[in-house]
This record gives structure tokens, sequence and C-alpha cells, in this order.
């Protein structure tokens, strides 16, 4: 890499004592220096929000950690055995090779119980803060130019989190996630033309078989890891070409990132906060049960218990299959269009794909080829935000439609009335969500316009000599102000023919979307109100 | 990135460099020439531990003690490890798990508070300023970068040689063939997997039987509002026993007679108000294991589907669209349940092929 002379590329100090002699070294052989110069001082912005991204890293080197554990125990195979271990309730019965395993791991290797609660509760985190990581992500804009792509990238995390997630919880071959089988494989048999064949090559056979244990092990300790460390990097690649976002605050601009260096703050805190997230987890595996196949029993294709849930993660997808209508299904052309099952499935797909693509449809309304690195407060993009908050909800009724039958138990409603409900919230829910959101934000920008240009209310009344009572309103320092007027504004496009003097559908299109995004709009607060409006304070 | 070695600048040099926009598109995004100014960064303000010593030593006493508090977590874990043996002895799994993982989470938590507590209460606390640059290149680096494609084009011939450059394309695409070709193998070779849906192991005689006992069931054993979770009495010396029990698990239920509204052709598949339906789910293959005895309804725990035993099992409710397939029954000569023949629809989920 470097060419410098050599008497430049020896270090200064010669006295460097042991770390000298050993840094000296590293750099003569890997040229390390030059990543220290470039990285150890980077600028890190501060924000508790942040680091919702950093749990979800975090719990994912704990997943690695305890994973690699539980691969020295468990036993991926189905072979028929007989359970023999201290677990007294399931003495001789029968079960596969990869239940056994999991038994023993609990019940019979010291501290086994104790790893396997944490990769369990340590998935259910990854997932959980990959969401929430994503949703910080969307309603502060962080995913405009130039992150869109980074966007992406995270999604595709999500998605494989999600596989990893189910891979796993598919591996002691207990009842529960048995069933969790039957559903995947009653849903791949619907899909047209290739569902059956699918299926048969994935289960090696008719369901169950054999086979599919030791097939989902390889996916979930070879392939999906491989691939979420590959895109982990390529994601933390682009945190560093990009730098971080940060939030508008005084001295901050478009031109700069404001914060503490990698080192020492960074590393420390970073640091640091790997550990409290590794313990919250360690806490959580130590007090809290999860999973505990024992009370299922081994994988029969006739049992199952009444509330059977999917892990959290899985449940919007559950959910929507049991919104679907009854008797959707059809044979045309002498072969069965099962949408009973379709119909959900292109529902999620549809909506899996508007997520992934939003950052797109959002920089072709509004044609902004700017690079953004100060997020918006989520009140300044209503529209955005309100898009926002009508996905949450419809992801929210798919979710909520995962646990129907407990809803009704619990409520002491009936089963139908909680499914139709749901059904009607899953099209008005959203609907609702948008333009509620969509007002509150449009009142809190006229606030902060309010208290931008005429301070806060002090709730002191004074009565004037005139005998009018009126309250004193104190003027914000010009720091606060700034959080207030200075985010991005964007205004609808003016339709106007292009250069062959024509409007074309797109262009329709387009306007109509901006004029959708956009039409209502709280411009901020300019230097000549703001001048205008201290003198009026004078009176 | 050797564009970014400005790192670390100090606020105050950063307030006074600022550098000019480059103008760009901003598509419909305005920009006011009236906005408020930035006031710039507000006076740093200093911690108490860097005002007042006593507070920067008790910090520090934390940290250490902190980091202390994280050793001995760590070996209370090694300890309680020893101490709390499991031993095939099932009651001591939960001291092994609880004091293993109390040690565990001390070292973990103290060593991170300790640093995050470091970080922010000791270690020096400017904030400071990096500079940004445009994530493009700058116009000569893409200027080279083109001239580079181009030359490596030049010198290869990629885009003047097409007979070579379109085989090539074509060898690649074909060359993961072979890969998706050997995935075949994932299946055993000689079975269709359409035809193996089509069949279970039920046939004309084969006797219902408890699951998972295997007891054959008499027909004067259903009591009217019964229900019996059955399987094919030759099932637990089958080859593949689960694969055949997944298809082959049945429902059997006692109505009264004048209950029942059978369709005239399955007129003779019941017995005495005895029916036996498929226990697979047609929405996506549950166990609809629960019988509602009062409704004659059948749900599926799962979805919810719900089926109406008194109706031929038709759909009333829930996301499943056909009926459960019907085992015709009959009784044999020592009274026992016996299948009249194999289902005659396919169970289970749809699938492509099915009809």
């Amino acid at each position: 890499m470097s060419t410098a002379p050599a008497a430049v590329a020896a270090p200064a100090k010669s006295s460097g004592g042991f770390t000298g002699k050993a840094a000296n070294y590293l750099d003569e052989r890997t040229s390390i220096s030059g990543a220290v110069k470039e990285f150890g001082r980077k600028i890190f912005p501060d924000h508790w929000s942040f680091l919702l991204g950093e749990v979800a890293l975090y719990s994912f080197v704990v997943i690695l950690l305890s994973g690699t554990f539980l691969t020295f125990f468990f036993d991926a195979a189905m072979t028929h055995t007989t359970y023999e271990g201290s677990y007294a309730p399931m003495n001789g019965v029968h079960m596969s090779a990869a239940m056994a395993s999991t038994l023993d791991i609990s019940f019979d290797i010291r501290g086994g119980l104790l790893m396997r609660q944490v990769h369990h509760w340590a998935a259910l985190l990854f997932v959980a803060s990959i969401g929430l990581h994503m949703l910080r992500v969307f309603f502060t804009g962080a995913f405009r130019k130039p992150r869109e792509i980074n966007w992406v990238i995270g999604f595709v995390l999500f998605i494989l989190a999600m596989a990893e997630g189910f891979t796993g919880y598919s591996l002691p071959d207990d009842l529960l996630s048995g069933n969790g089988l039957r559903i995947i494989d009653g849903m791949i048999k619907s899909f047209p033309l290739v569902g059956t064949w699918i299926s048969f090559l994935l289960f090696g056979g008719e369901f169950p078989g054999e086979d599919i244990v030791g097939r989902l092990y390889s996916l979930h300790i070879m392939i999906l890891p491989a691939m979420v460390i590959l895109f982990i990097a390529l994601h933390l690649v682009f945190l560093i070409v990009h730098k971080h976002t940060q939030y508008p605050g005084p001295g901050r601009t478009e031109q700069n990132v404001v914060g503490f260096p990698i080192l020492p703050v960074y590393a420390a805190k970073a640091g640091g906060f790997f550990f409290i997230v590794f313990g919250v987890i360690m806490a959580t595996a130590t007090f809290f049960q999860i999973n505990p196949i024992w009370n299922y029993g081994p994988y029969d294709p006739s049992p199952v218990s009444a509330g059977t849930q999917p892990d959290w993660y899985i449940g919007f997808a559950d959910g929507m299959l049991r919104l679907a209508p009854p008797h959707l299904e059809f044979v045309w052309l002498d072969r069965t269009w099962s949408f009973g099952i379709l119909l959900p499935v292109i529902i999620l797909g549809l909506f899996i794909v508007t997520v992934l693509i939003y950052p797109f449809i959002e920089a072709w309304v509004t044609g902004d080829k700017r690079e953004h690195h100060l997020l918006d407060r989520p009140r300044n993009a209503p529209t955005r935000t309100a898009i926002g908050a009508a996905g949450v909800t419809f992801y929210a009724v798919m979710w909520a439609a995962a646990s129907s039958d407990l809803i009704a138990t619990h409520f002491r409603v009936t089963m139908e009335g909680v499914i139709h409900t749901l059904q009607a919230l899953l099209f008005l829910g959203p609907v609702i969500a948008y333009f509620v959101t969509k007002r509150i934000c449009l009142g809190l920008q006229k606030k902060d316009r309010e208290i931008a240009l005429h301070g806060y209310e002090t709730g002191r009344i004074v009565r004037l000599p005139g005998g009018e009572y009126i309250e004193v309103h104190e003027q914000v320092s010009d720091y606060e102000r700034w959080e207030l007027v200075s985010y991005k504004d964007q205004a609808p496009i003016m339709l106007r023919p292009n250069a062959q003097g024509k409007i074309t559908g797109s262009m329709r299109l387009r306007a109509a979307m901006s004029r959708w995004f956009f039409e209502d709009r709280i411009a901020p607060v300019t230097q000549t109100e703001l001048d205008k409006s201290h003198g009026d304070d004078h009176h | 990135m050797a564009q970014d070695a400005n790192s670390g600048k100090d606020l105050a040099a950063a307030n006074s460099s600022s550098h000019d926009l480059v103008p760009e598109d901003s598509g419909t995004g305005v920009v006011s020439p009236d906005a408020v100014k930035n006031p710039g960064h507000p006076e740093h303000r200093k911690r108490v531990t860097d005002l007042d010593p006593k507070k920067e030593k008790q910090a520090e006493r934390t940290v250490f003690v902190l980091f202390f508090l994280s050793a001995v977590g760590s070996l209370w874990a090694v300890a309680a490890y020893m101490m709390f043996p499991i031993d095939g002895q099932m009651e001591l799994v939960r001291s092994n798990n609880l004091f293993i993982g109390l040690g565990a989470t001390l070292a973990l938590m103290a060593l991170g508070i300790g640093a995050v507590h470091w970080g922010k209460a000791i270690m020096a606390d400017h904030e400071s300023v990096d500079e940004r640059h445009p994530v493009r290149g700058t116009d000569e680096t893409r200027a080279r970068a083109i001239e580079i494609f181009e030359e490596a084009n030049e010198e290869s011939g990629f885009g003047r040689r097409a007979l070579i450059r379109n085989s090539l394309i074509g060898a690649l695409v074909v060359f993961p063939l072979p890969a998706v070709a050997l995935f075949r193998g994932l299946a055993p070779y000689d079975e269709d997997p359409v035809e193996l849906l089509q069949h279970t192991m039920w046939k004309k005689g084969t006797r219902l039987a408890r699951d998972p006992s295997g007891v054959p069931i008499k027909a004067s054993d259903v009591t009217l509002g019964s229900a019996f979770h059955v399987i094919p009495e030759d099932l637990n010396t089958a080859k593949d026993v689960l694969n055949e029990k997944a298809k082959a698990i049945v429902l059997l239920m006692r109505l009264k007679p004048e209950d029942l509204n059978e369709l005239p052709e399955r007129k003779n598949w019941s017995y005495n108000g005895i029916v036996a339906y498929s226990k697979v789910c047609t929405h996506v293959g549950c166990p609809v294991a629960l019988y509602e005895q009062q409704t004659h309804h059948l749900l599926c725990p799962c979805h919810q589907s719900q089926f109406d035993v008194a109706n031929h099992a038709t759909v009333i409710f829930g996301p499943a669209a056909r009926p459960l397939p019907q085992l015709p029954i009959e009784v044999d000569d020592e009274g026992y349940l016996v299948a009249q023949s194999d289902f005659t629809e396919p169970v289970g989920p749809s699938f492509w092929e099915r009809h």
C-alpha cells in the first residue's frame, strides 16, 4: 500500500518499549497504522435511537457465541431413538435424535439450558432490535440519498434474521415446531406449478420424512449465518463510507458530523454497551424460561396443543393466513388454485416489497438529488410519518390475528368476532392511522412554529394598565429555536409540459404523488418572519 | 477514503471553516434564501467530574470497583458450574441454570456499565467535528475509472470481439445448471409426489384403532357424543410411521343419526351415526384436533378453520376451502370398525395437481 521511504515508515519513537516494538512489528507487515490514522478518531454522533442497530449487531454476536456452543452437543438427525436421559417424564418415549439431544443439552449438560435460553432470547432480541432500528431509520428519513442501498441491505438482513429464527426454531423437532413445519409444507404445496415438487424436494419425500432437520441445520448454522455476516459487513462498510447521520441541532449541518471519536470514547461506550446487551440477554435467560420443548413432547402428526403460537416475528405471516376468508379455492384448467393461501402470501409479498422499495418511491416523488445527512424529526415529514404509521398498523393487525384464538379466550369474545373485526381493521386501521398521524404531525409543526415565533407560554398572567389580561410569553434561545425551524421543506410539483411540449402519464402520476405528499405543508419559519414577530413583541 | 484525514477537528476550528455548498438538484426541495441562520455550536458545558476533583475520584472508584465485580462474577460462574452439578437429578437443573447465569450476568453487566461510565464520566468530553464530503468520487477519480475500463476494454477486446464475449456470457449462464440438476437428488428418484399424495394406508378391512396405542375400536365402544383419535391398526408396524401417520389420522365421532345430514352418495359411509373424517386440515395441514360435541363442529387450532361434522364436514368458518375428506367405514364380523376403502380424494392441504 505504502511507497513511503523507509525512514518515514519507521515509527519515530525508538524507545516504545514492548508496545512500541509490537506495533512496529505489526505495522511493518500490515500497514495497520494507516487504518488507525483513518478510523481511530472518526466521529460518531450520539443519540439513544442510534443504539437500536447496535443492539441488533451485539445480539447477533451473542447468537454466534451461544450457537457455536450448542452445535457441539446438538445432533441434527431424525433417527428414531428412545429417550433415556434425566428428564423422567420423557423416559422411554420414542423421539428423534434431534429432540433427544436437545433434551440432553437442557437436562444433562451443565449450563446447557442456560446457553439454549441465551441463544433463543438473543434470537428474539435480534429480530426485535432490527425491527425497531428499521422504524428509527424510516421515521427519521435516514434512508434518503445516499443511503437507499443500505436500507435494502438492512432489509435483507431483517428477512435473513427471520429465516434464521424459523430454521432454528424447527431444529429440536418438538411438537410445536413440527406443526410450524407442517404449516410451511401446506403453504409451499399451494404454490402453482412448483409447490408440490418443492415440498417433495425440501422434505426429501413425503412430509415429514427424515431429512428436514438436517437440511434446516445446514441452512441454520452455515448458509444463513454466512449471508448474515456478509450483509452486516456490507452494512457497516456503507456506514463508514457515508458517515453516520445526525439529528438536526445547532452547529450541525449537512457538511459535518458532530460527536465523539471512536478512540477512546466510542470504543468505551460501544464496547461497554456490547457487554450490557449480553448481560441483559444473560439475565433474561437466567430468570425466564423460553421454549420448554419438554412440555410439548416430540413431533407427532396427530396431536396439537390449543393456542399454538409461532415465535413473535413469524406472527404477522401466521396472522395473515388466519385472516383469509373461506372458500377461496377453485379448479381451473384442471389445476387447483388455492387462493386461501396464495392471497395472504401475495399480500405479504406486496407489503414486504413496498417497504423494501420505499426509499426509491420517495426519491422519485421528490426528485431530490441532494445528499441527506441531517435526519428529519418525524413531524417534519408528515406524509412519510403517516405512511409509516399506516404500515405499522397493518403489520400490527396481522400480528394480532396470530393470537386471534387467545384474544377470544382471554377476553371471552367469539373467535369469529375477533377475526371479522381484524379483517375490517386490516383495511380501516391503516387509513385511520394515516389520517390521525398526519394531523398530529401538522399540529406539532404548527406548535413548533408558534413557539419559534412567539416563544413559549410561561403561565404568568399579567394585568395591563388598561385592564387587559395577557399571558407572558418567553422567547426560546437561539439554539432551541434552531431545532424548531431548521427542517428541510418540500413543495408539490407544478405540472409543466416537458421539452417536447407533452405531459406524460408518469409525469401526471408523479405530480399527483407529489401533491399527496406535500400539499399539506407547514413551511419553516423564515428570518423575515422571525424579525417581524420579534418586532411585534416589543409593543 | 483518504479524504477523511481531517478527523477530530476541534469545534472552534470547525465553526470557522464552513465550506461552500455544491449546487445540486434539490427536486421539489425548497431552498429558501431567507432561512434562519444556524447559530453554531452551543457552548460546551462541563460535567460535574470536570469541575469537582472529588467527583472525578469517585467516578474512577466506581469504574474500577465495577471491573473487580465483573471478575468476581466470572469466577462465581465457574464456581457455580462446579458447585451445582446436575448429575441426572432434574431438580438441580434449576439451580445450575440460576447460579451460573447470575455469575455470568454480573460479569457482563458490571463490565459493560463500568466501561460506559468510564467513557461518559472520565474520558475527555470534547465533542468534535468531522467534515463530510460528497459520497461520489471526485471528477478526476471518476475520469480515471472510466479511462481504466476503456483501456481494459481496448486491451482485452471485450467490446470488439463480440463472439468471444457472447460465448462467454452463454457459458456463464449455462454453468450453474449441473448444480441445479444435482439437487434433484434431494428427494427419492423412484417416487412421484402427486401419486404419493393420492393415497393413504387405509384400505378395505383396515381396522380403526386408537391413537397412539393402536387398540382397535369396536362400534359398541363409540357412545353417542364421543370422539376418538384414530389411526389404522397396522400403522405402528409400517415402514415410515410418521409419513403414513401424517396422512392417515382420522377423527371418529358418533352423532344422533337424525342430526346427520349425509350426501346421497355417501349414505352407506357411516355406521349407526358413527362417521370418520380425515384429521388433516384442508387448509395447511394441521391436525383438526378440537371437537365441540354440542355443535358437532371441528376446530383447527392453528388457523381456526371450522368444519361442521353434521353437514359432511363443510367449512363454516376460517381460511380452509374444502370439507375434510370422509373415510367410508363399516363393521366387520367381530364388531370392529373397519374402513371400506381408502379415502376417495387426497387428504390434507391443496396442491397444484390435486384435481
